[in-house]
C-alpha cells in the first residue's frame, strides 16, 4: 500500500481485499464489552475537516479512538482559516504538532494531493470536493461484501452466508450507482474500487450529470433506472443537491424524484436478494423514498457501522500498527500486521 | 566609429554573414565585413532574428508590482530575446484611460529593456458594460492600437460589435478573449476525460469556440479587425482558416504552451498547470502546431502571467491562473515547431516578428534584416539543451509550467536600436 490513501485509484486488489479482511477482523472488537485496542497509543490522528460533515468526521474520529490514537479535530468553522490562513499554513502547523495522519475533508478537488506534499504523516483523503471518497468506497465494498459475498461469478455458497471469506472480492457481481455522477466523489471512488474487486459497475443518471467523457470508465452507463434494477445485485442511490435543478441540470425535484427516485413500487424491479445503498445524507422522498430507506433491504445503518471498521483498518495499516501489546492483541491481527509492516515505506 | 559587428551570424538561419549596426539601424549586411571601429560581436552558428515582438503579455504595473513589473517584465522580455511586448490592460487601475496607458508606455521607456505598448481595455474597468474612451488611449503618447478586456471576455455581442466598428476610426483592433461566461462558470480545466477523472469543473471547447464563431461573422459584417488571442482547441483553429478563407480581417496567436502541454498535467492537482484558457489535449496541441505551420494561426504571443508563489500553493481551485513564458518561449518555439521540422527560422521570425508587429501596427518592430531597417535582433544558439530553472529568472514570479524540462536553445543576445539589451544571455 502507499504511504497515503488519496484515491481509490491507488489500491491494488490485494491491497483492498488487505482492508476488508482486517476490517472483518476488526469488527469483532465492536462487539466486545471494551471496544478499544491499543496499536495506535502513541500516535497522532488530526481529523482536518474544511468542509462540514459530522457522520464522516465521527466515524474516523471513533476509528482512531477505538485504536487508542490521540485524535485532534480540526474544523475550518471559527479556526485559522476563517482568519485566511492557506491550506499550506494549516499544514505545516499540523506538522510541527506531529501528526502521523492527517484524515481531511475539503470543498476542492485535489485538496488531499497538495496536503501530501507538505506533511510526512499519511494523508487520508476523506472527501475532496467532486474527487474522491475512497473510504467510503471501502464501507460500501465491505458491506456488499458481508451482505451478498459468495454470490458473485465465482460464487458457490449460499446467499446466507454470515461472513465472507478472507480473500474473496466481489467478482460478477452487479452493482448500479444511481444519481448525481457528475459532482458524486462517492460514485468515483466507487467505480474505481468496485471494478478492481471484479464487480460490474453501471452508472444511472440524467445526461445532464454525467461528466462528458464518462465512456472511458471501469463500467457501463445508462438514463433509464428501470432497464438497469431487475440486473442489479446492488443498487446505490446518490444524494441529489436540490440546488443543481436551479443550474438546469433537471427541471424539478418531483421529476428527478418520478424518473431516478427509488421508491417502493420501482423496489420491485430488484431481484429478492438485491440490497439497496445509500452513502448518506439521504434526501427522503427525492432519490429514496422513506419506506425503502427503512426496509429491510436497506443497508444505509450498516454502512455507518461498517464504516467504524473500516476506518479502522486504513489508519491501522497506514500506520504500520506499531508495537501493540502482545496480550491485547488478537491473534487474527498478526497477519494484517506482518503485510502492513511493508506499508510504511 | 561606434556601432557593432556581428560576425558570422545566421540571419534567418540562412548563410553565414556578417551585419554591422549603426546609428540605430541595419548598416550593412554581407558575407564579410570590415569592424572599422565597432565592436565586435563573434556570433559564429547563432540564428539572427529579427527582434521578437510579443502580442500578449502581463506586466502587472500598475497594482500588482509583487508579481512583476514594468523593469522585472522587460528585463525577462530582453532576455527571451523580445524588443517589444504589448503590455495588456488588466492591471490595478485597469488601463482603460489615456492616463494609465500613458503611464505604462512611460515606465517601459524608462526601463529600457524593450519597448512596452501598452494594450487598451475595451471596456470601462473591464465590467463588459461601456466601452472605455478608445479614442483618448489611440491619441495618447501611448498611441494604443490593440484593445483588449483579457481575462474578461466581451460577451456582449452588441458591445462587441461597437468596438469592432469605432475603432476603424483609428485603424484599432479589438484583441477578444474568446471565453463564453455562462458556459465557464467555476470553470477550472479543460472539460474532457481529465477533468471528469479528477472532479474539476470542465471548461468546454465549444465555450472559446462559439464566441470566435461569433466575432468573426461580427467582424466581416462590419468589415472591421479582428484579433483572437491565445486559441487553444483545434475548432477554433478550424474555425479562423475558414473565416480566413473567406478574406475576413481576422488574426489570431496561440501561446508556447498550448503548443506544448495537455491538460493531463492537471493530475497532480499543481495549479503551475492552471491557465486560462486551459491546456488542452494532445489533438488539440496537433491542431494548434498545424495551424500555426500554415499561417491560419499568424503569431505567438506568451500569454506571459506571472503569479507571487502564494497564489500558487494553493488548492487547484482557489489557485491563480497563469504561466510565466516570456524568457521560455522562443525555447518552446524551436522545441516544438522548428525541431520537428514544422517552422523554419524565416518562419519563425515571421510568426514571432514580423506578424506580431503588424497585427499590433508597431512601427520600427519586425523588419527584415537589411541595411536601412532599425536595428533590433535577436541572437539564438539553437544547439544547447538545457533543463528550465525558473529560480534563474529575470521575472519577479517563478510559475513556469517548464520547470525541470529540458529545452533546447538559449538566447546569447538582443539589439534594441542598435545596443544590446542582452549579450552573452546576460542583461547588458
Amino acid at each position: 500500500m502507499n504511504r497515503h490513501l488519496i484515491s481509490a485509484a491507488d489500491l491494488t486488489r490485494d491491497d483492498a481485499l488487505l482492508i476488508l479482511d482486517t476490517a472483518d477482523e476488526l469488527a469483532r472488537i465492536a462487539d466486545r464489552p471494551i471496544k478499544k485496542l491499543p496499536t495506535l497509543r502513541g500516535r497522532t490522528v488530526v481529523n482536518l475537516f474544511f468542509e462540514d460533515s459530522t457522520r464522516t468526521r465521527i466515524s474516523f474520529e471513533a476509528a482512531a479512538k477505538r485504536l487508542s490514537a490521540d485524535v485532534i479535530n480540526f474544523s475550518a468553522k471559527g479556526s485559522s482559516v476563517a482568519k485566511g490562513e492557506s491550506l499550506k499554513d494549516t499544514a505545516l502547523t499540523l506538522e510541527a504538532m506531529g501528526a502521523d495522519a492527517v484524515v481531511i475533508r475539503h470543498s476542492a478537488s485535489g485538496a488531499p494531493h497538495r496536503l501530501a506534499g507538505w506533511v510526512r504523516g499519511s494523508v487520508v483523503n476523506a472527501g475532496d470536493g467532486a474527487h474522491e471518497h475512497p473510504t467510503q468506497a471501502l464501507l460500501d465494498a465491505f458491506t456488499i461484501r458481508r451482505r451478498l459475498g459468495g454470490r458473485g461469478a465465482a460464487g458457490t455458497r449460499g446467499a446466507a452466508a454470515a461472513r465472507p471469506r478472507a480473500g474473496e472480492g466481489l467478482d460478477g457481481l452487479k452493482v448500479t450507482i444511481v444519481g448525481d455522477i457528475l459532482h458524486s466523489r462517492v460514485a468515483r471512488s466507487n467505480v474505481l474500487l468496485l471494478s478492481t474487486l471484479g464487480a460490474e459497475v453501471t452508472l444511472v443518471a440524467p445526461p445532464t450529470l454525467f461528466p462528458v467523457e464518462v465512456g472511458g470508465w471501469p463500467c457501463a452507463t445508462g438514463y433509464d433506472l428501470d432497464a438497469a434494477l431487475p440486473k442489479s445485485d446492488v443498487v446505490m442511490m446518490l444524494r441529489v443537491q436540490r440546488e443543481r435543478m436551479n443550474a438546469a441540470y433537471f427541471p424539478s425535484e418531483r421529476e428527478y424524484s418520478r424518473r431516478y427516485g427509488l421508491d417502493a413500487e420501482r423496489m420491485a424491479l430488484l431481484p429478492e436478494h438485491a440490497v439497496v445503498m445509500h452513502p448518506g445524507p439521504m434526501n427522503r422522498g427525492v432519490e429514496i423514498a422513506a419506506e425503502v430507506a427503512d426496509g429491510p433491504r436497506s443497508t444505509v445503518v450498516e454502512q455507518v457501522t461498517n464504516g467504524v471498521s473500516v476506518r479502522m483498518a486504513v489508519l491501522y495499516l497506514l500506520l504500520g500498527g506499531q508495537e501493540p501489546a502482545p496480550s491485547a492483541q488478537p491473534a487474527q491481527l498478526a497477519q494484517p500486521a506482518v503485510a502492513a509492516t511493508g506499508a510504511g515505506a | 566609429m561606434t556601432g557593432w559587428l556581428i560576425m558570422g551570424a545566421r540571419p534567418l538561419g540562412g548563410d553565414p554573414a556578417d551585419i554591422l549596426l549603426r546609428d540605430g539601424a541595419v548598416a550593412e549586411v554581407a558575407p564579410r565585413l570590415d569592424a572599422r571601429g565597432a565592436k565586435v560581436v563573434d556570433a559564429g552558428g547563432l540564428v539572427a532574428l529579427p527582434g521578437l515582438v510579443d502580442l500578449h503579455a502581463h506586466l502587472r504595473e500598475p497594482g500588482r508590482e509583487d508579481a512583476e513589473t514594468v523593469l522585472t517584465g522587460t528585463r525577462a522580455a530582453a532576455l527571451g530575446g523580445f524588443t517589444a511586448v504589448h503590455a495588456m490592460a488588466n492591471t490595478d487601475p485597469v488601463a482603460d484611460t489615456a492616463g494609465v496607458v500613458e503611464q505604462v508606455w512611460r515606465l517601459g521607456r524608462q526601463a529600457g529593456h524593450c519597448d512596452v505598448q501598452p494594450v487598451g481595455a475595451v471596456t470601462v474597468g473591464l465590467q463588459g458594460t461601456r466601452l472605455a474612451e478608445l479614442g483618448a488611449m489611440a491619441d495618447s503618447a501611448a498611441r494604443v492600437r490593440v484593445f483588449s478586456d483579457d481575462g474578461h471576455c466581451v460577451s456582449d455581442a452588441r458591445l462587441m460589435r461597437r468596438a469592432l466598428e469605432y475603432v476603424k476610426a483609428f485603424d484599432g483592433v479589438i484583441a477578444q478573449h474568446a471565453q463564453e461566461p455562462r458556459l465557464t462558470e467555476g470553470a477550472q480545466m479543460n472539460e474532457g476525460e481529465v477533468s471528469g477523472r479528477l472532479g474539476l469543473t470542465g471548461w468546454p471547447a465549444v465555450a472559446e469556440e462559439s464566441v470566435i464563431a461569433r466575432d468573426c461573422l461580427l467582424a466581416a459584417h462590419v468589415g472591421s479587425a479582428l484579433h483572437v488571442c491565445h486559441v487553444s482547441t483545434a475548432g477554433s483553429v478550424e474555425i479562423i482558416r475558414q473565416a480566413k478563407s473567406k478574406g475576413w480581417r481576422v488574426t489570431a496567436e496561440v501561446t508556447p504552451h498550448h503548443l506544448l502541454l495537455t491538460d493531463e498535467l492537471a493530475e497532480g492537482y499543481d495549479p503551475v498547470y492552471k491557465v486560462n484558457p486551459p491546456l488542452r489535449t494532445r489533438a488539440d496541441v496537433a491542431a494548434l502546431r498545424e495551424g500555426l505551420a500554415d499561417g491560419t494561426i499568424d503569431c505567438v504571443a506568451t500569454d506571459h502571467a506571472p503569479h507571487p508563489l502564494e497564489d500558487k500553493e494553493t488548492e487547484w481551485e482557489t489557485a491563480a491562473f497563469g504561466m510565466t513564458g516570456l524568457e521560455t518561449g522562443l525555447r518552446v518555439v524551436q522545441h516544438a515547431m522548428v525541431d520537428p521540422g514544422l517552422l523554419d527560422w524565416a518562419q519563425v521570425a515571421d510568426r514571432m516578428s514580423v506578424r506580431p508587429a503588424e497585427i499590433g501596427r508597431l512601427a520600427g518592430h519586425g523588419s527584415p534584416l537589411q541595411p536601412g531597417a532599425p536595428a533590433n535582433l535577436t541572437l539564438y544558439d539553437p544547439a544547447p539543451r538545457e533543463p528550465v530553472d525558473p529560480a534563474g529568472h529575470a521575472s519577479k514570479s517563478r510559475n513556469s509550467p517548464f520547470a525541470g524540462m529540458v529545452l533546447p536553445g538559449r538566447v546569447v543576445a538582443t539589439f534594441l536600436r542598435g545596443e544590446p539589451t542582452v549579450l552573452d544571455g546576460k542583461l547588458a
